[in-house]
């Protein structure tokens, strides 16, 4: 046997990436990814917009959006400072589009977030311990799945009763269902890893593991599936005040001014079109800046 | 002398992703006579795959740079359009992976895959294309052959899946099969089956095989010859029986050293520091450099040049071991 | 070297998984993943576990760590049987008995440090914070790596060593006395399996430590062990002495794994097969000897009877308990050792005229 050119593994053991080149950390790393998306980059400004727009909205609209005129009705854009024209009561469609925002934002958002912190848990919790506690919950998930979600809202929006509120809780039993889900098979996933197997078999308790290894695996995936829901309940919140029941009138919400704009569709579609576009363009760039998130922390080194 | 079965000259090739160009293959030549076996060893990162794959121009369009050249049958592959190349495929030129439950199509049953594409190729009856489906599964010993043909791919053992791959490769006979690890996987005593099981098709068939591994024993059961790579470059690459028992670069000596053989128990292993690299962050001149105990200031400089130790042995490097017939 | 008891005696260990029949509707069958394995571990030994997929091993090693509950059968260490009234609990048992896993990148957790992952299994078991982490770095630097540039890492930026040597800091990291190694250099190249391998011995010297090693390589096996047991099917085939297993292997299986080992030597090629046909599904094995169905030698007599683990090497084909008393004894489990067993080449019972 010839023997061999070199010794023993002398030499020092040096990480793959020198320290200086790399991202330290997973969500500097995703940080990172994000930077060179340009799509990801336009709709996380689009929104910024939008939301502090919302937010500005005393500061930022011209007009009353409750101040009425019926002489002054749907007029086209540019009549008289009316920079996108007047609604059917001749109140200014820039100012309650400003200000609708705040409302279509509220209830695009919050029921997610609800829902992420419900079904996020009881996913999860099913997820981990399996068995009868997972049927149990998963079956009981199930069976509001299994009503399409505009269906889902618009019952137990109607027995509820119209308003803000309610409308939040409706959405948000809709939005439930699908976040356990998608909590529990990643869930069910994570645990059958070997490194949760060490966990467990260094002798750290259901909850030690849970807490430590499961849950910080979990909600990365879980929580760009619930933001990529923030688009569709944007959709939602808005048919159901198109359909009454949400927002109420006199109030400003781009579903609500849908519905009161839509017989002057025949007469200045453009008027009309003008909430329409606020929600598609709120809805896609949610959506696009999630599909960006979902690539960005999917890609491993 | 005889035309080779495939020659590849200077091949090159770059992936580029979103945040950098890497470069796989360095400058990858080798000859593969008719009938012959060489088997491509290499370490993780080594671009042994690659090679294989860009033979059938199997990678991704998008963001690749291929330069070089890959002749077949003295024809030009990079130069075929892709009607020619798909005809190529499968007829020709065949391909066998590591993998069997991801190379069959789960859907549909084995018989079907090998029927389907010997009707393809060569426009022939059912009914003909069924009995040398059948005769296939028998000539890779695939018991009951007659039934088999009706299985569908998770029915089988993984060591029949494998096989059924292989009948399913040379349904159309082709001059050359490409083999990517396909022994990989499977347990020790199904291992050394699908080894003869090849060697006795080459025999019979006259195949031309090459056979990608990263296990020095697989190469030593199978191959004529053998070619190291190591970070997209051919370190060395001559006949199995010089390479093993004289190998002249000092990776390949240091591989064979530290790899165990029977009979060695209890004492430290002589073992190469560092790791494979990292194809983004090649050291300048010869990647094994800083791993290599025979190393100079003038390796990590330049190309290293390349040495003849025998007529068909060359090594790639500036200070070889074992120099001299 | 070899105290009185053993460092760990399994006796009887039995765990069958129901899983789902394989055409999809159907009731659900038996898994025998493990079936009746017996073994003894001595203190500061290494003991290999060889076998092919579906023979159990790794079932073997989730049993001993308790991260599957066995059906039946004991697991004593150090004299103290597991969770068991008077005995050890599984908590204390894991504080001495730990796993290296096979490397992927799903045997560390990727959003913890390569520091907090060493650091967790001793905070778990009470040590403080700042304390857990000076272990943490103290068992890098033990593994060969440099705590400085290594504690505030994440496992994709290691290589695949890397990863494998933090597996064995943490493995470490509660002092245990024994590890168990499940196919822990498998997925390393040879130039870094090399470099593990190393380390392990280092380690074992230091720390002074016993080992349960799993694998499929048997040249890697035969290096590191002491004594080495062989497994088929949820069983133990054959168990003795590392260069007894090596050089006079008993049960046909033994002989068939080693002759199909690539002998490296272009001009000793095999020309046959050792063994045809793939390993057997543990759902419903054979009856009897579960190796008949591919033995040479399968006669009658192998269908009837389940071969009890005898001895060989000249100890006459007598059955006997594989006892740590018998430690140095080689054993087969198949009916040509065992003494009048009915198979034509069993050696005659001893007390007949010979």
């Amino acid at each position: 046997m010839t023997s061999p050119a070199v010794d023993i593994d002398s030499a020092p053991a040096t990480p793959v990436r020198p320290v200086a080149a790399s991202a330290r950390g997973y969500w500097r790393r995703v940080g990172r990814r994000l930077s060179r998306d340009p799509v990801t980059i336009v709709c996380a400004a689009i929104l910024a917009l939008i939301f502090l727009s919302a937010i500005f909205a005393g500061h930022l609209a011209p007009a009353d959006p409750y101040k009425t005129s019926m002489l002054d009705r749907l007029k086209p854009f540019g009549f008289r400072g009316h920079l996108l024209g007047t609604d059917e009561l001749g109140r200014d469609v820039l100012s309650r589009l400003l200000y609708g925002g705040r409302l279509s934002l509220l209830l695009g958002v919050s029921p997610v977030v609800a829902a992420l912190a419900v079904g996020g848990f009881l996913g999860t919790v099913a997820g981990f311990f399996g068995g009868a506690i997972n049927t149990m919950i998963m079956r009981t998930v199930d069976v509001f799945y299994a009503f399409p979600s505009v269906l889902l809202a618009i019952a137990i929006s109607g027995s509820l009763g119209a308003g803000i509120t309610n409308a939040i809780l409706s959405l948000t039993i809709v939005f439930i269902p699908p976040i356990a889900r998608v909590s529990e098979s990643v869930t069910a996933g994570v645990r059958n890893l070997d490194y949760v197997g060490a966990a467990r078999a260094s002798g750290a308790g259901l909850f030690s593991v849970l807490r430590v290894h499961v849950l910080r695996n979990v909600l990365g995936p879980v929580f760009v599936y619930a933001t990529s829901l923030i688009s569709v309940s944007i959709i939602l919140a808005s048919g159901l005040s198109f359909l009454g029941l949400g927002v109420e009138p006199p109030h400003a919400e781009w579903g609500l001014m849908l519905n009161t704009l839509r017989p002057a569709i025949y007469i200045d579609p453009t008027v009309a079109a003008v909430p329409g576009a606020a929600i598609l363009l709120t809805s896609i760039s949610f959506n696009l800046l999630t599909d960006g998130l979902r690539h960005a922390m999917d890609v491993r080194a | 002398m005889t035309e080779p079965l495939l020659r590849i000259e200077a091949l090159r090739i770059a992936v580029r992703n979103s945040e950098r160009s890497v470069e796989i293959l360095r400058g990858v030549s080798l000859d593969l006579a008719r009938g012959e076996v060489l088997c491509l060893l290499g370490e993780s990162g080594s671009g042994k795959s690659v090679t294989l794959r860009s033979v059938l121009r199997l990678l991704p369009d998008k963001g690749t740079t291929i330069s070089g050249r890959i002749a077949f049958e003295a024809e030009d592959l990079f130069e075929l359009p892709m009607s020619a190349l798909t005809a190529l495929r499968g007829r020709r030129i065949a391909m066998i992976f590591q993998e069997p439950a991801t190379a069959l199509d789960p859907v549909y049953t084995v018989g079907r895959q090998i029927v389907e594409t010997i009707r393809r190729h060569e426009g022939v009856s059912n009914a003909e294309a069924t009995g040398r489906a059948r005769e296939l599964l028998e000539r890779v010993q695939i018991p009951l052959a007659e039934r088999r043909l009706l299985a569908y791919p998770h029915e089988l053992s993984g060591g029949m899946r494998q096989r059924a791959m292989i009948a399913l490769a040379l349904a159309c006979r082709p001059a050359l099969l490409l083999a990517d690890e396909p022994t990989t996987a499977l347990d020790t005593t199904v291992q050394i089956q699908i080894l003869l099981l090849l060697r006795r098709l080459q025999r019979e068939l006259g195949l031309s095989i090459i056979f990608v591994t990263h296990d020095i024993g697989v190469a030593s059961e199978i191959a004529d010859r053998v070619a190291i790579m190591y970070a997209g470059r051919i370190v060395e690459s001559g006949p199995v029986r010089d390479v093993l028992r004289r190998p002249g670069h000092p990776y390949t000596e240091a591989l064979l050293a530290s790899t165990l053989r029977r009979g060695e128990r209890g004492h430290r292993r002589p073992a190469i520091p560092g790791a494979p690299p990292d194809p983004a962050e090649l050291p300048g001149g010869c990647a094994f450099a800083p791993r290599c105990g025979r190393a100079e200031a003038a390796c990590s400089e330049g190309m290293p040049p390349l040495v003849l130790s025998a007529p068909d042995h060359c090594i790639l490097c500036r200070r070889p071991v074992n120099l001299g017939a | 070297m070899s105290g009185d008891t053993p460092l760990l005696t399994v006796r009887g260990l039995r765990k069958h998984f129901l899983v789902r029949g394989q055409s999809g509707w159907g009731g659900k069958q038996r898994l025998h993943a493990v079936d009746g394995v017996d073994l003894f571990v001595r203190r500061g030994e290494t003991l290999g576990v060889v076998g092919e997929s579906g023979c159990g091993k790794s079932t073997l090693a989730r049993l001993l760590v308790r991260l599957i509950e066995p059906d039946v059968g004991d697991v004593i260490f150090d004299g103290a049987a597991v969770a068991a009234r008077g005995g050890i609990s599984v908590r204390a048992l894991r504080r001495a008995v730990q796993m290296v896993f096979q490397d992927s990148l799903a045997s560390l957790n990727p959003r913890l440090t390569v520091e907090a992952t060493i650091a967790y299994a001793p905070i778990v078991h009470g040590a403080p914070v700042a304390e857990a982490n000076r272990r943490a770095r103290a068992m890098l630097a033990q593994v060969g790596l440099v705590p400085e540039q290594f504690a505030d890492r994440y496992p994709h930026e290691l290589s695949g060593g890397q990863r494998q040597r933090v597996n064995i800091a943490r493995a470490l990291a509660l002092e245990p006395r024994l590890l168990i190694l499940d196919e822990a250099v498998s997925a390393l190249d040879k130039s870094v399996e090399a470099q593990v391998l190393n380390l392990l011995l280092d380690l074992k010297d230091e720390l002074d430590l016993t080992y349960l090693f799993i694998s499929h390589d048997l040249n890697v096996v035969q290096y590191l062990s002491d004594r080495v047991l062989v497994m088929y099917l949820g069983r133990v085939v054959e168990v003795g002495p590392v260069e007894a297993i090596y050089e006079r292997p008993a049960h046909p299986y033994t002989r068939a794994l080693l002759a199909a080992m690539p002998t490296m030597d272009p001009d000793a090629r095999a020309d046959e097969p050792p063994l045809q046909g793939d390993p057997p599904n543990p759902i419903d094995p054979p009856s009897g000897c579960r190796f008949r169905t591919r033995c040479a030698f399968a006669e009658a007599a192998c269908a009837a009877v389940d071969p009890p683990l005898a001895a060989v090497d000249g100890a006459g084909g007598e059955v006997l308990e594989p006892d740590h008393a018998n430690a140095g004894a080689h054993y087969a489990s198949c009916l040509m050792s065992v003494a009048g067993s009915g198979h034509s080449r069993a050696p005659a019972r001893i007390g007949v005229a010979a």
